[in-house]
């Protein structure tokens, strides 16, 4: 490398150190080491003999499954990485969005329900036809609690809780007097094979794997609200009006109607996780029950690891995938199924301790600086 | 000649700034110690560090002659430190005895002993007179007697040296007045004050010493007796700063703007808080609304910027009725916004300093392309604003706004609002909180701006402002425009008289 690539370098490397996500991903990654470290200490409390065993393991994540396991994190990744992207979205404009399950699930029986009911929409055009309606519904679902917000000033926490139940009982009864409905198993009946998402060749390279086209349209969706987040006027006024509703207001921003756009893209996005799930595979099918979908409240540490950031988000729900199929395989070892989740879980939550971790990094540079001599401080702070 | 305090060779750093650059500070026992300064120059932060809320980088605080250790305020109260801060520490729904005895609790067995603390407190409060009513609670009490409980807290401490950051920041003129004069008892008891303010008339009123600094760093040490405003101001903005401005004989234009029979009503108590006001603004005159705060002067702005409805009346802009039209489309026809809450609806602080600049105008063609931003020339517009404006800030455009100095988030307002080339400039004290060098730029801002022709309507709650720089005075009083004055030939009397509901009738018989 000659003396002036030498330099360039530098200096790109020195604008980065200097940079606010550099000391975000250094905080992040403590973060994540000091989870893993107690996560060790779990597995040492609940099984000594096999801790070491264990630990390897989820530390090797989904490569222990070879290329199933790497296709299987894609597979995986794909619903949480947009109901996470949902939550960030609606963070980034000020907005928490609980409401991820129930526009999640509801989203996915209308994608059930169109493809057996529009039996006109020829097979190749299935998929296309559900996602899309999954958007709309999920979009439709978020946007009740915006338009409260917005309208009525009602917190969106409390309507979106609320809407999580409604969605899932109106689900079950959706079922039981939809065209889907299987009587004796009292779930829908299974989707069929030609209403699949393609697999754009995924499943070749990772052989065995479910993986399919599904993990390419999430990372296209984290793109383009990036881009519309970053990039342009709209994502502009929906930060503006997340920052402060009152000056955005003042400069002739209609807050209303951006809550109300807010809430329904996560819903959408929510939405759109619901249809790439349950279009993910052939066979999959929704039961009647009580229960929430995971993957809905998943978003939520997805959301906060990616620090609300879309492309951030691809990242953290690989991640959070790749851990949880380490946790997978982890059962190989006589643990505890328990003890797998509760070790995941002190990941995840201990990467939302990252801002302290910051704050210490912070605190160390301004150390360093004030100890440097006078002329070099200058040029620091210019 | 002993001090009781000495902080010696301060320096203390904060991410892209030094806040107090090796700053030495000596208080005398007995003394009201001034300390002066803009905006920003590091005065809270120094008495912070004494106070031990902040540690510093490097320098030593001696009390007595003796080195010590401030880590955290409760050493600074084992030392006889006490503060009063600027936005009071008080816990709302407790009486004032709570309050003052929060955390040093006389105690008989397990329980309270109110009734010794009583005592002391009325002893205290005769003592110093500082009147109080030890069994309200605080939510129910003026202002002024917060600030009196808050100074009762430290001398219920005992504290010795008392630190005053900004105290009349909150107060009406007779509520200093009051305060000028405990702080005289406070020192004639043998306590030591240092004050913190950038009001030049407090410190000559009541100081023995004063120390200024500017950005940062010590610019020296003077008393009172051998010294003068003038000199004070010169030493805190670092040049000459003007009292009075030379203004131009104004030559208004046409009528651009007209307000007949504006009614607000208070959407809870349906009180009618703007009542039927009616006046015009032409081109290139100052038109003031004075009045005394509450009279209904920010609602007849929100009425005219479109934050809030008119129950009746009409508004119109370049002869344009604009009663029932959005925000956007006011701001676009041409109203200019210094808005009275700069925080509130001003600034959003977690944007930086760029995109704080375009918040009117991000919608125009001249920063968006198929609605995707124009980042480099949001950017290039940005720095050319501040330079021209002298917006100073950490990283430039990139500044998060929040971490801004007060005078330059206002600079940046104004920045942004002269930018847009309105007609109609409406400015709710645009003064407000900021020192004289930022008050002095203002004003001059906003005459040279009257020159070139705007009309500028100007709420204030200020008389000087209002003597200053208006060339008509329009006379606020509940909701009513109660006069029509001329700055030339009105009096301080005669408008406080009107603000205060009297009537001319009254005024004349005197």
């Amino acid at each position: 490398m000659s003396n002036s690539q030498n330099n360039a370098f530098k200096n790109w490397w020195g604008k980065i150190r200097k940079s606010q996500s550099y000391n975000d991903v250094i905080s992040l990654m403590i973060a994540i080491g000091a989870g893993l470290i107690i996560g060790f200490i779990i597995l040492l409390v609940s099984n000594p003999s096999d801790a070491i065993g264990g630990f390897l393991t989820v530390l090797l994540g989904g490569f222990t499954g070879g290329a199933q396991g790497i296709g299987d994190i894609f597979y995986y990744a794909t619903p949480i990485l947009l109901t996470g992207l949902s939550v960030g979205f609606a963070f980034k404009t000020g907005l928490f969005n609980i409401g991820v399950v129930g526009q999640y699930m509801i989203a996915q029986y209308a994608t059930i329900y169109v493809i057996f009911a529009w039996t006109w929409i020829p097979s190749g055009m299935q998929w296309m036809v559900g996602l899309l309606v999954a958007i709309i519904v999920g979009g439709l679902w978020g946007s009740i609690p915006g338009l409260f917000k917005a309208y009525f000033n009602v917190n969106e926490v409390i309507t979106s809780i609320m809407f999580n139940y409604i969605g899932l009982y109106l689900v079950n009864i959706m079922i039981k007097s939809g065209p889907a409905f299987d009587l004796y198993k009292s779930e829908t009946k299974p989707l069929p094979a030609t209403s699949n998402i393609p697999k754009l060749g995924l499943n070749q390279i990772f052989s065995g794997s479910s993986v399919n086209g599904g993990i390419v349209i999430a990372i296209i969706a984290a793109i383009v609200i990036y881009i519309i987040l970053n990039k342009t006027t709209f994502g502009y006024e929906l930060k503006a009006c997340g920052f402060n509703r009152h000056a955005s207001k003042y400069a002739g921003i209609n807050d209303k109607r951006n809550i109300l756009l807010s809430m329904a893209i996560a819903g959408a996005l929510a939405g759109l996780g619901g249809g790439l799930a349950i279009l993910a595979g052939s066979g999959n099918k929704m039961a009647t029950g009580e229960v929430l979908d995971p993957n809905g409240f998943k978003g939520i540490p997805v959301a906060l690891l990616g620090l609300s950031n879309p492309i951030g988000i691809i990242f953290s729900a690989l991640f959070i995938s790749y851990i949880e199929r380490g946790g997978y395989y982890m059962q190989m070892y006589e643990f505890v199924p328990e003890v797998i989740d509760i070790m995941v879980a002190m990941i995840i939550y201990l990467s939302a301790f990252s801002l302290m971790f910051k704050l210490m990094i912070e605190r160390w540079n301004i150390k360093k600086r004030a100890r440097l001599p006078e002329k070099t401080k200058q040029e620091v702070e210019s | 000649m002993t001090y009781v305090i000495e902080m010696l060779n301060i320096t203390k750093i904060f991410p892209g700034i030094i806040a107090n650059d090796n700053i030495t500070l000596q208080l005398k026992q007995g003394e009201i110690h001034a300390l002066l300064g803009e905006n920003g120059a590091g005065k809270s932060t120094l008495m912070s560090v004494l106070f031990g809320l902040y540690t510093p980088e490097e320098g030593v605080i001696k009390k007595n002659g003796q080195v010590v250790t401030i880590k955290n305020p409760n050493d600074a109260n084992a030392l006889g430190i006490g503060m009063v801060h600027q936005h009071f520490k008080l816990v709302e729904n407790f009486t004032v005895l709570d309050n003052i005895i929060l955390g040093a609790e006389p105690k008989k067995g397990l329980f309270i002993n109110r009734e010794e603390a009583r005592k002391r407190i009325i002893e205290l409060s005769e003592q110093y007179k500082l009147a109080i009513d030890p069994d309200v609670t605080v939510e129910n009490i003026s202002v002024g007697m917060q600030q009196r409980v808050e100074i009762l807290k430290m001398l219920f401490r005992e504290n010795e040296i008392l630190i005053f950051d900004e105290p009349t920041a909150v107060l009406t003129p007779q509520e200093i007045d009051e305060l000028m004069q405990i702080m005289r008892n406070l020192v004639k008891e043998g306590k030591s004050i240092l004050f913190i303010t950038h009001k030049l008339n407090e410190i000559m009123a009541v100081a023995d010493t004063c120390t200024v600094l500017r950005k940062g760093k010590k610019v020296g040490t003077v008393k009172i007796n051998e010294t003068n405003k003038e000199e004070l101001s010169r030493m805190m903005v670092g040049r000459v700063v003007e009292f009075t401005y030379d203004k131009k004989p104004v030559k208004p234009g046409n009528v651009i703007f007209e307000v007949d029979g504006l009614t607000v009503v208070s959407e809870e108590s349906k009180k009618k808080l703007v009542d039927h006001a009616s006046f015009s603004v032409r081109e290139g005159e100052i038109v003031c609304i004075a009045g005394i705060e509450g009279n209904g002067q920010s609602e007849l702005v929100y009425a005219i910027s479109g934050l809030i409805k008119p129950q009746s009346g009409t508004i119109r802009l370049k002869g344009e009725d604009i009663t029932h039209k959005s925000i956007r489309y006011r701001n676009d026809l041409g109203i200019s916004h210094i808005p009275e809450d700069r925080h509130k609806h001003g600034l959003v602080l977690d944007y930086n300093l760029a995109y704080n600049l375009i918040l009117k105008k991000y919608h125009t063609s001249q920063f968006h392309k198929w609605g995707f931003l124009k980042n480099a020339d949001i950017y290039e517009y940005s720095d050319e604003l501040i330079g021209l404006f002298d917006i100073r800030s950490g990283q430039g455009a990139s500044t998060r706004v929040r971490s801004m100095s007060g005078g330059n988030q206002q600079k940046a307002i104004v920045a942004r609002e002269l930018s847009l080339d309105s007609p109609l400039l409406l400015a709710v004290q645009p003064t407000r909180g900021l020192d004289v060098g930022a008050i002095e730029y203002i004003h001059k801002v906003m005459l040279r701006e009257r020159d070139k022709g705007r009309a500028i309507l100007l709420v204030s709650l200020e008389l000087d402002e209002v003597f200053a720089i208006s060339d008509r005075i329009l006379v606020i009083y509940e909701g009513k425009i109660v006069t029509e004055l001329d700055p030339k030939t009105t009096t301080h009397e005669e408008i406080g008289l009107y603000m205060a509901g009297g009537h001319k009738e009254d005024h004349h018989e005197q």
